[in-house]
């Protein structure tokens, strides 16, 4: 007599996302679509140099303009303090400038006025007078002596220099290597990309003088976060401040930290006495926020002749724009970069890692994935790739002998992680078998003498998901732990929040799964709430794949707090005692007597209305989850490509992912995620990225330079899945929201370089545009993708 | 998106729109598709006084083939309204290659042709076309009708030969005397983009040989690059060999201005500009054959 978990709605069901009602009609509800009574307009004035003192601005015309309520330049932002704000790495950054510009894009100015057309009238008749400097576009010349130094406003700061930083063993390490038979080496850059969600970053700051009370609508992955930020940017108690975050259009990372425009529309609210409303345009989005990657990854590998790995070594070259403003926790200076190779038996290995300013937009947010761990796998892959060929040795064979074994778990990686579960080997197996491995080789032989260059490239990777555990992971201070809230109402519908924040990952339709397993209550029947501060339970956000590592659990532990008081009340009603009790799905019933039972929905009636003596009425819980460890899953992705030789231009014959994110609450959204993640992949291999010029001109400002690939080019993708449990989530799931964007470019490259290697190249810089592919195949050199970029 | 201010007139006439044209002096600009025009009034490029939209004007929505086999192309005829066209394939092969490739398919429903060549972006598929076919562009303002040499009326980057009271009401390209064959070729970094390089080629062909060749470039120099000359000093009066087609792949090769930059170097786009002439011939040779 127990529910139907899948008519439910529970775990494993293909359920429908509900929020999809919504948004396929046009009915989400955005910052933008917020309109407040009185609410005033705010346009920034961008700088369009990347690297020049401020001799002057001047104003005046601006304020003419009739319907202009407000200009704001640094100057009035120092005034009160606030013409600086802490990122969320330790260093400061300008909201409005003062002394200098630093990148292309800065904010320099903003206007408040009646409507957004006049705000940006009067943005066009600011005139500000700059003196050039020297422009810094790499870490070569950032590092460079005699370079101009971009943050002169700080003390202790001789030179361009953030930080160095370095984990693992070096003693052992380097006895690795010299025990080693062979040595391999690569060096790479991973090129700046940007999350580009299609809407941009926005707010409206409305400040109540008569109650003191601030509300910001807000695009944030993290409205707790902010509200803390913003309690301490603005000097407000945090009882009088509420976030809300609406439908969000995406965020991929890139709505995590605080930008300066949010500051500004929250200032511009306290002295004008009206709602401020700020909607970034899609080039300010491109050219100013959070950005991803930007590192140079360089390795080198030590071999034993049959192919085992004895150590590693890695060096990383960071370029993190103007201002240090990675999102990341505070213990690690280059995020999770250390999680390279966590999925093979590396005995030993060392990693040191060296940041710089440049004169480039701030940022490092983890663009769809968990702080760096992007880099981490695509280094990881690229240098399997490299030692395979270096070894004389078939790549899929080279990567089985040294993936971590079944038998193995739990597995300490060289870097100290902790990896808990997966079946690598299998997951080879069933991609090598539907790619048809086997027999690619003698397919590429027979292709290349008619002219034709086929090749195959191979990816694996387990990544650290659902940061974190308390005792190694905050941000400014605070754990990273989440939280969910359930209250069951009297006819057993339900409300649920948690401190998470859904921007299309479908949190409305898989929380609702998690608690229908857990109590049998229709998924229907239960709403899911996130993003506002004054009424959702404190949480870190949804990013780095955390959610349903994180929240989820936390929502599973909700639902079990609330089924054991649901417990004694159906002692209570079936007038037993609480031992006597057994649950079945939606359902408890007297041991030994099945028929006897009360449903979960009689038991939350009686919680309003017959509860037992001494109970507290109501049924409902908060929980707040510190995960024990990060959750690990596993990706095994082939890919196959064809070259044409007389172009450079490559397509996709095949693609085929293997997936093991444990189990799997919702398939459907799974296999989006994985699509969506596969897409992003092949943009970031084929054709996205954001370079500079030599004056710091970023190309990439809008969407005809910065491509987001469309279903057009976009190839098909094969999924497979394998299901390996997580042992210490409540429900067995890790991770999934960004394996398929960490995994997937390497398994591209790797394809399009195995097609073309014989002419001895090791390496062309993603994206792997046809021109790139061609000068490696004219000259059989390597193509660096550093900026500047060469215009003539 | 937030443009300059401007006033927005919807004629339901050409006389109506020359008249409203005449009357603005210079301030006031066509919108047809405006797959172009939109974008840089978006990023304020371009804020001029008064939009003049010509949709509602009757009569400029068809192309259609005249007795002689001249293409006729009105001023709102889409650009997937060629695409889908079922009288050009074999009259006007090289629009018919193009058409698919122009833009992305959103784009394609709005954007005109015409449009596009008045709009002499050097990166622009649809005047290559009509440079490498002889076409013409009809003019209309307060004194009637001219017709504009494709050649003189795009003069420059993202400047034509149209004055400020005039509308090009039509497009205009010639039959083959033989027959028609051509092609068009793009290499673009994804659907929607512009070209990298772009080559177009037009053939008239006797028989076997080559009555007249025309060929022009998008994408490889700061306009359209005209490559007539080029091609039919390599092709005119022979036959598509090998040979041949490789005289003429490196004399248009020789006609392209491209510069270096991050959608490659200049070497790379003029070898694509080489490749493709010469895949676009040998594919039309090749044709011939199976056909013979
Ligand atoms: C995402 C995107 C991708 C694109 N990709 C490509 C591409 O790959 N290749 C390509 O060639 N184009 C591309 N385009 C441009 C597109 O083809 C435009 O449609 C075309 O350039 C202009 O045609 P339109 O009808 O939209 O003209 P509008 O935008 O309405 O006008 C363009 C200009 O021409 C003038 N004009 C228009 N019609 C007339 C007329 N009848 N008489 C006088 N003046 C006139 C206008 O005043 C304006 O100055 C792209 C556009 C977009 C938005």
């Amino acid at each position: 007599m127990s529910v139907d978990e899948i008519k439910i709605g529970g775990m494993g069901a293909s359920r429908r996302r509900v929020e999809d009602n919504r948004f396929i009609r046009g009915k989400g509800k955005y910052v933008d679509d917020v309109v407040l009574p009185g609410m005033l307009h705010m346009e920034i004035l961008r700088a369009d140099v990347a690297h020049a003192r401020i001799k002057s601005i001047d104003t005046s015309a601006a304020w003419e303009v009739p319907g202009v309520r407000l200009v704001l330049t640094g100057e009035t932002m120092a005034a009160r303090n606030l013409a600086w704000m802490p990122t969320l790495s330790y260093d400061t950054q300008a909201v409005l400038a003062t002394d200098k510009v630093r990148f292309q894009g800065q904010e320099v100015a903003a206007v408040i006025a009646d409507d957004p057309y006049i705000a940006k009238d009067a943005c066009a008749k600011i005139v500000v007078e700059y003196e050039s400097l020297p422009v810094i576009v790499n870490p070569d010349q950032a590092a460079a002596p005699g370079a101009a130094l971009i943050r002169d406003d700080k003390e202790n700061q001789p030179t361009n220099k953030i930080f160095d930083w370095e984990i693992g063993d070096k003693a052992g390490t380097d006895r690795a290597f010299e025990e080693a038979d062979v040595i391999s080496t690569i060096d790479l850059h991973y090129p700046r990309s940007h999350p580009s969600p299609l809407e941009p970053c926005g707010s409206i700051a409305d400040y109540d003088r008569a109650t003191g009370k601030l509300t910001v609508y807000m695009t944030t992955q993290a409205p707790h976060i902010i509200r803390a930020a913003v309690a301490m940017v603005a000097e407000l108690p945090e009882h009088q401040i509420r976030i809300i975050s609406p439908d969000l259009g995406g965020g991929f990372g890139n709505k995590v930290p605080v930008y300066p425009g949010y500051v500004i529309s929250i200032l511009a609210s306290i002295l004008t006495e009206r709602p401020v409303k700020w909607i970034e345009d899609k080039t300010g989005n491109l050219i100013s926020t959070g950005f991803g990657r930007d590192v140079y990854l360089q390795g080198q590998m030590a071999l034993r002749k049959d192919g085992k790995i004895l150590g590693m070594r890695m060096h990383t070259i960071s370029d993190h724009g103007a201002f240090f403003s990675d999102a990341q926790p505070t213990k690690f200076k280059i995020g999770l970069m250390h999680s390279t190779f966590a999925c093979y038996d590396v005995p030993a290995a060392h990693l040191t890692s060296t940041g710089y300013y440049t004169n480039k937009a701030p940022g490092g947010v983890a663009y769809r994935c968990s702080f760096r761990v992007t880099e981490a796998m695509f280094f990881q892959e690229r240098m399997m790739h490299a030692a395979a060929n270096d070894l004389g040795m078939d790549q899929a064979e080279f990567r089985r002998v040294n993936l971590v074994k079944d038998d193995m778990f739990p597995y300490r990686t060289a870097f100290g992680f902790l990896t808990d579960s997966g079946q690598y080997d299998k997951c080879m197996q069933v991609g090598m078998e539907a790619i048809g491995y086997a027999t690619f080789k003698e397919e590429q032989e027979e292709a290349r003498k008619r002219g034709r260059l086929l090749g195959i490239g191979i990816s694996t990777m387990t990544e650290p998901l659902g940061a974190g555990n308390s005792r190694e992971y905050d941000i400014l201070g605070i754990k990273m732990f989440d939280s969910a809230e359930l209250r069951v109402h009297m006819s057993g519908k339900a409300i649920l929040r948690t401190g998470a924040k859904t921007q299309g990952q479908g949190h409305e339709t898989t929380w609702a799964q998690i608690v229908a397993h857990e109590l049998g209550i229709p998924a229907d029947d239960i709403v899911v709430e996130e993003g506002d501060t004054d009424t959702a339970p404190f949480g870190m956000g949804t990013y780095a794949s955390r959610s349903t590592p994180v929240a989820g659990a936390a929502v599973a532990m909700a639902a079990r707090k609330v089924r054991a008081k649901a417990r004694k009340i159906a002692a209570h009603l079936l007038e037993v005692s609480e031992e006597d009790i057994e649950w079945e799905l939606g359902r408890f019933y007297v041991r030994g007597n099945h028929d006897r039972g009360v449903t979960i929905q009689d038991c939350a009636l009686a919680a309003y209305s017959n509860m037992p003596d001494g109970m507290e009425p109501g049924l409902e819980n908060v929980s707040y989850y510190d995960p024990p460890n990060l959750t690990w899953p596993f990706a095994a992705y082939f890919c196959k490509v064809e070259v044409d030789p007389a172009t450079g231009v490559w397509d996709v014959l095949n693609f085929v992912a293997v997936d093991d994110c444990g189990v799997r609450i919702n398939p459907m959204i799974v296999e989006g995620q994985v699509m969506g993640g596969l897409t992003e992949a092949y943009a970031m291999a084929n054709m996205q990225y954001i370079t500079f010029d030599e004056a710091g001109n970023c190309i990439g400002s809008n969407y005809m330079d910065y491509l987001l690939p469309t279903a057009w080019e976009t190839p098909g993708f094969e999924l497979h899945e394998v299901v390996t449990p997580c042992p210490h989530h409540p429900i067995g799931a890790k991770g999934v929201g960004e394996c398929a964007t960490v995994a997937g470019p390497a398994a591209f490259v790797n394809a399009v370089m195995n097609a073309i290697e014989h002419t001895g190249v090791r390496n062309i810089d993603m994206p792997l545009q046809p021109n790139r592919v061609f000068e490696a195949l004219q000259t059989g050199q390597d193509v660096s993708g550093m900026p500047p970029v060469r215009v003539e | 998106m937030y443009p300059s201010r401007f006033a927005y007139e919807a004629p339901t006439s050409l006389a109506e729109a020359i008249a409203i044209l005449d009357r603005n002096g210079g301030e006031a600009k066509i919108l047809a598709g405006g797959q172009s025009l939109v974008p840089m009034l978006k990023l304020r490029f371009a804020a001029p006084g008064t939009l003049v939209d010509i949709n509602n004007i009757p009569g400029l929505s068809d192309h259609w083939l005249d007795k002689d086999g001249t293409l006729h192309i009105g001023a709102l005829v889409r650009h997937e309204d060629l695409e889908f066209s079922t009288i050009i394939a074999d009259s006007h092969p090289t629009i018919a290659a193009a058409a698919e490739l122009v833009a992305d398919p959103i784009v394609r429903t709005r954007g005109t042709f015409v449009g596009s060549v008045c709009h002499a972006d050097p990166q622009g598929d649809w005047a290559a076309t009509m440079v490498a076919s002889g076409g013409q562009i009809i003019a209309q303002g307060p004194n009637g009708r001219r017709a504009i040499d494709v050649r003189e009326f795009v003069l420059g980057p993202f400047t034509n030969a149209l004055a400020y009271n005039e509308i090009a009401v039509e497009a205009v390209i010639p039959a083959a005397t033989g027959t028609a064959k051509g092609g068009y070729l793009k290499l673009e970094r994804r659907v929607g983009d512009f070209a990298t390089a772009s080559v177009a080629v037009n053939l008239d062909m006797h028989g076997d040989t080559v009555h007249r060749a025309g060929c022009a470039l998008a994408g490889v120099g700061g306009r359209t690059i005209d490559a007539n000359d080029a091609i039919n000093g390599a092709l005119k009066g022979k036959a598509l060999t090998p040979e041949n087609v490789e005289a003429a792949a490196d004399a248009v090769a020789a006609m392209a201005e491209p510069r270096s930059d991050h959608r490659g170097s200049a070497d790379y786009k003029r070898h694509i500009v080489k490749t493709f002439v010469s895949r676009i011939l040998t594919n039309i040779a090749n044709s011939e054959q199976k056909a013979a």
